[in-house]
């Protein structure tokens, strides 16, 4: 805090030159690693090993790229693997959550307290990794099935009680008109109440499905089959055999096996400009809700 | 976030409404008169009691000798055998000092740069370029750790790295960065830095745009200058809002598999030279449980983990609450 309090001290003396200048420095720094990465992966793979790599490539080739979508079928499938975990999990995360988050919002439920407290406390303790592998491979059996992707990061206690929250807001004479009217709770929740409430729904949405496609740890503790790797997992896969994989032919031959021929260093690079291609493309819209909803957030208090 | 942290605070405080005994006659009255509602609650609830609290009686395996065959009740008491190979090897205090001491810096260093960005962003002189600034910033947030892992193996790759190729420009030696732990302990909290810097200054920039400009009007016409309004008014008023942030990420250091540790697995990429500077209790709980697969020993440091997670979330928000009881979590 002192250490802040002395940079406020300088504030007063600050040009805007230079606290412009700060900010152009630090997008710089959060830009060009992934501009190095896109720029290995269009470079050529024998330019690679004698030049090294660079901002931009010395030797063009889209050989990476023809690579990938010429070649194995597996990065192809880990793509499908990671759409579809995404988009039905994404899916059905909103709908738990949100309608659990507008149950507990109604003021006439006399456990919502309760529940609440029940939600809260496992943000503070939890069993720990070992009972939850035990209990997912043991007694759900849902190692090696696209079910568990989904099921692992479906249900997320702090989103439940942010969507309460933003519940509260809404105003209770039109929920107590629809009920006048005739109109069951469902009814007036799906019709009335979520239409109003888009700016929740786009956060947290974009907040699961962000989390749905860089989750690599579910993928790492119960998948075996490598047809359902997902595209995190892959590129974990990828990157962390390569050393070992560099100096061990027997090695090399049986991930060969696994996943098709080796990618080159290139390849590589391209399969992860790939996997965050959907993210690049989809920013504008990811940040503006983003920032939308945490400013949302801060003003509700 | 400022969302979140208010979302869990208001759930715990004046929400305990005293009710009436739990009868099973005003229970099922109150089930059957809003169903609806009950049945809302219904899916999310399954999964809160499968996914989080049926793990939390396995802990139970940590005082067992853990047979897949027999299953977690069948299987032997051994007391506290699964603890001991822990507590005695080097590796207890090494994982541990490693968890607090990166998770206390990385927190103090994420916390105080966010705020000063977010008071500069305030005065770049145009809202225009304060936005793009941001999405800018905001950019490595949505990355993962995997990707964060190929972005630093590109940057610091001991032949093509390109770092190293920069050092060779200026005529330095290469440095082979993945055999050095020492180089470690500055690569990872920058790591993060860059990680969530941005994302956290985003935060408390909304946190300052909810400052009534009451404040700010009324320092105006006492003649603060900048530096005192920043010193007088936005800090003091974000410091509840830093309070709720660090106790909820304090909880996450130890909360088993859900804080963000895998930077720690995926940056050094197990490489057990670097174990020393960025083996941390979540990676040697998951390395036990995948690496040697002896299930014994990873829910005994899981258990270990999460009690002392607990200690430190209950012992500071204790501290919390008795300087400032408007700021503790519960």
């Amino acid at each position: 805090m002192i250490e802040l309090q002395k940079s406020g001290f300088m504030l007063g003396q600050m040009p805007k030159l230079v606290i412009n200048l700060v900010f152009i420095v630090y997008s710089l720094l959060c830009i060009l690693p992934i501009v190095l990465v896109l720029s290995i992966s269009l470079t050529d793979e024998s330019s690679l090993m004698s030049d090294g790599y660079h901002l931009i490539p010395k030797l063009f080739s889209t050989y990476g790229y023809d690579y990938i979508i010429s070649g194995t079928s597996t990065i192809l499938n880990a793509y499908k693997v990671t759409i579809i975990v995404t988009l039905v999990g994404a899916f059905s995360s909103l709908l738990v959550t949100s309608l659990m988050g507008y149950a507990l919002s109604r003021t006439e439920l006399k456990y919502r307290g309760q529940i609440s407290f029940i939600i809260f406390f496992t943000i503070l303790f939890n069993g720990g990794l070992a009972p939850y592998y035990i209990l997912v491979t043991r007694y759900l059996h849902l190692k090696d099935t696209l079910l568990i992707l989904i099921l692992a990061l479906l249900f997320s206690p702090v989103n439940v009680l942010i969507m309460r929250n933003f519940f509260k807001e809404v105003p209770g004479s039109i929920i107590e008109s629809a009920r006048i009217d005739g109109s069951g709770e469902f009814r007036t929740f799906f019709r009335i109440v979520l239409p109003v409430s888009t700016p929740v729904l786009a956060t947290i949405g974009l907040f699961s499905s962000v989390g749905y496609w860089n989750d690599w740890f579910t993928c790492a503790l119960f998948i075996e089959n490598n047809k359902l790797y997902n595209l995190q997992y892959l590129l974990q896969a990828l990157m962390s055999n390569l050393d070992y994989l560099q100096s061990n032919a027997a090695a090399s031959k049986s991930l060969e096996n696994a996943i098709g021929v080796l990618p080159g260093e290139s390849a590589r690079m391209a399969t992860c400009i790939l996997s965050i291609g959907p993210i690049i493309l989809l920013y504008p819209l990811l940040q503006k809700y983003f920032v939308k909803g945490l400013t949302l957030g801060a003003v509700k208090s | 976030m400022s969302s979140q942290s208010q979302a869990v605070a208001a759930t715990v405080k004046g929400e305990r409404k005293k009710t009436r005994a739990l009868s099973p006659v005003t229970f099922l009255r109150e089930i059957t008169k809003h169903w609806a509602f009950y049945a809302m609650i219904l899916p999310g609830l399954l999964f809160l009691i499968i996914f989080n609290y049926l793990p939390m009686f396995g802990v139970v395996i940590a005082f067992k000798d853990y047979n897949p065959v027999a299953g977690i009740w069948e299987s032997k008491w051994i007391g506290l055998k699964n603890f001991e190979f822990f507590f005695k090897s080097d590796a207890m205090w090494r994982v541990t000092l490693n968890t607090i001491s990166y998770n206390l810096l990385i927190m103090f260093l994420v916390t105080s740069i966010s705020i000063l960005f977010a008071i500069l962003l305030q005065e770049t002189g145009g809202r225009y370029r304060s936005s793009i600034y941001k999405s800018l910033m905001l950019l490595p947030f949505f990355l993962s750790w995997i990707v964060g892992d190929y972005i630093v193996y590109a940057l610091l790759n001991p032949d093509q790295g390109l770092l190293n190729q920069i050092r060779e420009l200026f005529g330095y030696e290469a440095i082979d960065w993945y055999g050095e732990p020492s180089y470690w302990r500055i690569i990872m909290p920058l790591a993060y830095l860059l990680k969530n810097v941005g994302y956290t200054s985003v935060i408390y920039v909304a946190a300052i745009t909810g400052i009534s400009s009451d404040y700010y009007e009324a320092a105006e016409i006492d003649g603060a200058s900048k530096l005192q309004k920043a010193r007088f008014i936005t800090i003091p008023l974000l410091i509840p809002v830093v309070i709720i942030l660090s106790l909820l990420s304090l909880g996450k250091i130890f909360n088993g598999g859900l804080g963000d540790w895998s930077a720690f697995y995926t940056l050094p990429r197990e490489s057990g030279i670097l174990f020393s500077s960025t083996d941390v209790i979540d990676t040697y709980v998951f390395r036990a449980l995948k690496g040697v697969s002896d299930i014994g020993m990873s829910s005994a440091v899981g258990f270990y983990q999460a009690i002392v997670g607990l200690v430190m979330v209950l012992a500071t928000n204790y501290l919390v609450k008795k300087y400032d009881s408007e700021s503790s979590l519960f």
